[in-house]
């Protein structure tokens, strides 16, 4: 049970929320306070478009706990039109086979029970095939 | 409009500022149903397919999207919204909010009202008159009235075929700033037991015959017709017409006893391809229907639902729908991303195999 975890990263993952660094305008995320660029601080809430393009990716068939009646599913990195590179689940790719630079973006997702069927239910992020 | 005490029509004129509409990618065909339980009969199929969810969807991830789509028409900052409430029957808790998780996903939270509605199928506009009454009385400037559903049916049930997932979200606020202006509402309610759940079941039952005329036609048409009446309309004063639909055949039913052609109920009679989206079926129609509706446009929308209940409303198109609505997707959009699935993968998708 992680429950204290889940509730400090939501909005982070319910709408993609990082940081803008205030001195030299790099977008953060995940955010972590201090400009990975500059080095300064980086504490202005920034909420990121949800589009970007897949860097990298992989299929799961053996998957990690919690996630086992999910695969097989597939993870990516996404590269955000914003710069940084964030690793997440695809979704709703139908029968379209992933390819490296296909543009994607952000929906908000089921992303697996934090435990038994008692325990919360834990949303994110997650990237399809962009829509329009 | 004549004054008459029956509507609810609010001291400061509200509408639609923004709206949007989801649904899932996945689509069951009513054979496929068929070829489970009846031995592929294929004839009287109340419908062609219904959507289906994936397995990381519930009704918070698709009242978050179908939201997204009507901030993004509504262009307006998310902390102005002082209510977000959701009306549905399959909210992923039995104690716990969808309502404030999808305030916070959207940026509403937190100086926002926040609860989650139920009445079968009408507890989206049962929403949506909240809504009107918060920003009717100026104690609100917006107002977020989801209704959305994950709808299950029985396993070889007549429901079975049509129970599906959607729904739509809708931003109302004065109606100077609105797409489409809510002249007046009026609500038909009587205690009816045509369709209930108890708690801790998984699957619903129905009064069987019970469920038509006592239920869906009276509630409907006596909902559709004294709206009109208070307001001075008749059919033919609505370009378009939506009715609650469960399947194909009543809301053309239902048209037809109120004097509409299958013309005016065309745009939104969308549970042919999407099955019965319960709390959000009515509105979806709507969304469906704005998107091709010019201003001026009069359009008619009842919902129904169990138990049971109609709501009638009745409104306008305004000129800044043609400025707005290209800004997010369409509800065909939706209806046009499919992928077919089997009664296996429904079955796995709606979590009918044990998996321990």
């Amino acid at each position: 049970m992680e429950i204290p975890r889940h509730w400090r990263l939501k909005q982070q993952r319910y709408g993609l929320v990082g940081e803008v660094c205030p001195h030299c305008q790099v977008k953060v995320f995940p955010p972590r306070d201090v400009c990975p660029n500059c080095g300064g601080e980086a504490r202005t809430p920034y909420t990121f478009s949800g589009r970007g393009e897949v860097y990298s990716y992989t299929t799961i068939y053996e998957a990690p706990a919690g996630f086992e009646d999910k695969a097989p599913y597939t993870v990516a990195l996404v590269k955000l039109e914003e710069g940084p590179l964030v690793t997440a689940q695809l979704t709703d790719l139908g029968d379209k086979p992933v390819e490296i630079g296909m543009p994607v973006e952000m929906v908000t997702r089921r992303l697996r029970q934090d435990g038994d069927d008692r325990s919360i239910l834990i949303y994110g992020y997650k990237f399809r095939p962009v829509m329009n | 409009m004549t004054e008459n005490k029956t509507l609810l029509k609010p001291s400061r004129p509200v509408g639609i500022v923004g709206y949007g509409a989801y649904v899932p990618r996945y689509r069951l065909p009513a054979k496929e149903v068929a070829r489970m339980w009846t031995g592929g009969r294929a004839a009287g199929l109340p419908i062609k397919e219904k959507a289906v969810p994936g397995l990381d969807e519930d009704v918070i991830t698709m009242s978050i999207e179908a939201a997204r789509n009507a901030m993004k028409r509504a262009e307006i900052d998310p902390a102005e919204i002082r209510a977000v409430w959701i009306g549905s029957e399959s909210h992923p808790y039995a104690v716990k909010p969808s309502s404030t998780i999808v305030a916070e996903a959207i940026g509403a939270a937190p100086h926002v009202q926040a609860a989650d509605m139920e009445f079968a199928c009408k507890a989206g506009t049962e929403a949506m008159v909240m809504a009107m009454g918060l920003v009717g009385s100026s104690m609100a400037r917006y107002a977020l009235a989801i209704g959305m559903d994950t709808a299950q049916g029985k396993p070889g049930d007549a429901l079975e075929y049509t129970a599906a997932a959607g729904g739509a979200a809708f931003i109302i606020g004065p109606a100077e700033e609105s797409l489409a202006v809510i002249n007046a509402s009026y609500s038909f309610v009587t205690d009816t037991p045509d369709f209930w759940r108890r708690e801790h079941q998984i699957y619903p039952e129905h009064g069987q015959r019970f469920t038509g005329d006592p239920a869906y036609f009276r509630h409907i048409t006596e909902a559709g017709k004294t709206l009109m009446e208070a307001a001075g309309t008749s059919a033919k004063d609505y370009a378009w017409a939506i009715f609650h639909q469960p399947n194909t055949k009543f809301p053309q039913k239902a048209a037809q006893m109120l004097g509409f052609s299958p013309e005016q109920i065309a745009p939104g009679l969308l549970s042919p391809v999407i099955g019965n989206t319960y709390a959000g079926a009515a509105i979806i129609g709507l969304t469906a229907t704005l998107d091709i509706a010019r201003p001026g446009d009069r359009i008619l929308v009842v919902s129904f639902g169990s138990g049971a209940g109609s709501d009638a409303f009745d409104i306008v198109v305004t000129d800044k729908l043609l400025e707005r609505r290209d800004k997010a997707l369409k509800t065909q959009d939706y209806i046009a991303r499919r992928t077919e699935i089997d009664y296996a993968a429904y079955a796995r998708y709606r979590g009918k195999i044990r998996m321990k």
